[in-house]
């Protein structure tokens, strides 16, 4: 009998500090941001969709199209082609084109990359209402981001 | 006993848990065969998640194998990936920079804290309780911060590569860890006064589910469930790889085998991991975080290996069969998961539904790692 009252109370007690803690952490600053309105600066080695780095000096893609990056893709969502202009020292891309839909940002392309003309986007609303809007022109993308 | 009762019909019925159950944690389904409310047999039917791993694993050169290590157990994504590189590593005879191992040692820990607190979260979901979760995630959240300024993703890290780490941690990360770990240490007695002593919690965990040490060793378990059962099992002192041996933690074992002694396991896990942590921090030497020379395209020479590593469900395991090529000729991946339930079948007779529930949740399944 003394024991079952004893388990009652030390059992309602148990429940009572559970209750209080609860209680503190209502009048905690909350951890978490309203996301529409408020967003998160991503690190900056945050792994994105990959972009193109382009040269400051001649404003062209720093890409020679030596097809590193889609060799070391384990997916297989990188293709690029390139030309080498006349009288031009090297090649340079023409079209290069991330099929995002089977990307697992893995950043294998990055790394693989020996003349830094890859880099990860910070930019990850992606929601798209088409499969055709995953297929990214990179060219494209950064010439606009350029003209911005 | 009337005559009547002795010769009536005892009926049982079949119950479909899962493959979309919360209590399941990803699309596991358990053919369950019920007596009124008393488990007569649990079957459980996996593969809804199989993603051919292994076979992908011999049909890709090995450095592009690297992401696909880190979506088998993503909730603790760091161990899967050191077991390929380490055994990949032992195969090729690459030796790592000291600074990696320290730099592997203190995020693969990190991670298992993670892991632990993602448990303790959604155990306590399968119990009834909603509340700790959202303390376990806030905790939670800011390793995963940590972990993301470090190698860039949150979850699916692919973070180490053979013969090291792909970045080098900062000042930032080691300021930022050290504060964490001060953080959790004081947040573990509000834990202990919220989850370990609430009754409620007591009522449904103490002597439920009992596994013994023999059905561990008969399934394969590994990880919180042997040690939770009295068996002081842990791949990081019976073969000892990286930094371990040279560190110096506990192995926390309870000898009971209830759903208790299997929490208690992780809650001193997490504990033991902090102290790892901050002591590779201590000692983090300096230097480079890659190995030199290690060719793009890795071909080891013909051999066979299997690597080992204490991951935060249990033993995970490699085995890399090398013929000399840039691809693997055979890679078989055990995951402590597969094994962890493999007793289940055996554990859950005669037990409550309710209870059963419990026992499911402290296995701390990852129903891709099971399916691979």
């Amino acid at each position: 009998m003394w024991n079952y009252l004893k388990e009652i109370f030390s059992g309602g007690y148990s429940l009572l500090v559970g209750m209080w803690i609860t209680l503190r952490h209502t009048f905690r600053r909350p951890v978490t941001v309203q996301y529409p309105y408020e967003s998160l600066k991503m690190p900056a080695r945050y792994r994105g969709h990959i972009q193109l780095v382009f040269d400051a000096a001649t404003g062209q893609p720093k890409c020679v199209a030596c097809m590193a990056c889609a060799r070391a893709c384990p997916s297989n969502c990188i293709s690029l082609e390139g030309h080498k202009p006349e009288g031009a020292t090297r090649r340079v891309v023409s079209k290069y084109t991330l099929d995002f839909t089977s990307c697992s940002l893995c950043g294998l392309c990055v790394e693989s990359c020996s003349f830094d003309a890859l880099e990860f986007s910070k930019d990850y609303n992606l929601a798209a209402t088409k499969k055709d809007e995953y297929v990214m022109d990179l060219m494209k993308q950064a010439q606009g981001k350029q003209e911005k | 006993m009337s005559i009547e009762a002795q010769t009536l019909h005892r009926e049982t019925f079949i119950l479909n848990l899962g493959p979309q159950h919360p209590a399941t944690h990803g699309v596991l389904r358990i053919k369950l065969t019920l007596d009124g409310e008393y488990i007569e047999d649990a079957e459980p039917v996996i593969g809804y998640g199989h993603r051919m791993h292994e076979k992908m694993g011999e049909n890709r050169t090995y450095a592009k194998f690297l992401p696909n290590t880190g979506r088998m157990d993503y909730v603790a994504a760091m161990f899967n990936t050191h077991g390929y590189v380490c055994a990949v590593e032992r195969l090729a005879g690459i030796t790592v920079p000291e600074r990696a191992e320290f730099i592997r040692v203190i995020t693969a820990e990190l991670n298992r804290v993670a892991s632990h607190l993602l448990w303790v979260g959604a155990f306590l979901i399968d119990l009834g309780g909603f509340t700790p979760l959202l303390y376990t995630f806030d905790d939670r959240e800011q390793i995963l911060d940590l972990l993301e300024a470090v190698t860039g993703a949150r979850l699916t890290f692919c973070y180490y590569r053979f013969g090291g780490v792909c970045n080098d941690i900062d000042d930032d990360f080691i300021a930022g860890t050290r504060k964490f770990i001060a953080h959790l240490r004081s947040r573990m007695p509000m834990y202990h006064a919220l989850i370990t002593k609430n009754i409620i919690f007591r009522r449904r965990c103490e002597g439920i589910g009992p596994i013994s040490a023999e059905n561990c060793r008969k399934y394969g378990a590994t990880g919180p469930v042997i040690r939770g059962s009295g068996v002081a099992y842990d791949v990081r002192k019976a073969e000892p790889y990286s930094i371990y041996p040279r560190l110096d933690f506990n192995v926390p074992v309870y000898g009971q085998g209830d759903c208790m002694a299997r929490y208690l396991v992780r809650m001193d896990e997490i504990v033991e991991s902090l102290r790892i942590v901050e002591q590779a921090l201590d000692r983090l030497p300096g230097g480079p975080v890659m190995a030199e020379k290690v060719p793009r395209i890795l071909k080891p020479p013909k051999g066979d290996c299997y690597f080992n590593v204490e991951s935060a469900r249990g033993s995970f395991g490699v085995r890399v069969v090398s013929d000399g090529t840039d691809k693997a000729y055979r890679m078989k991946l055990r995951s402590p998961c597969f094994s962890n339930l493999s007793l289940f079948q055996e554990c859950s007779r005669g037990m409550l539904l309710a209870d059963a529930l419990a026992l499911l949740g402290t296995l701390d399944l990852v129903i891709p790692d099971i399916d691979r």
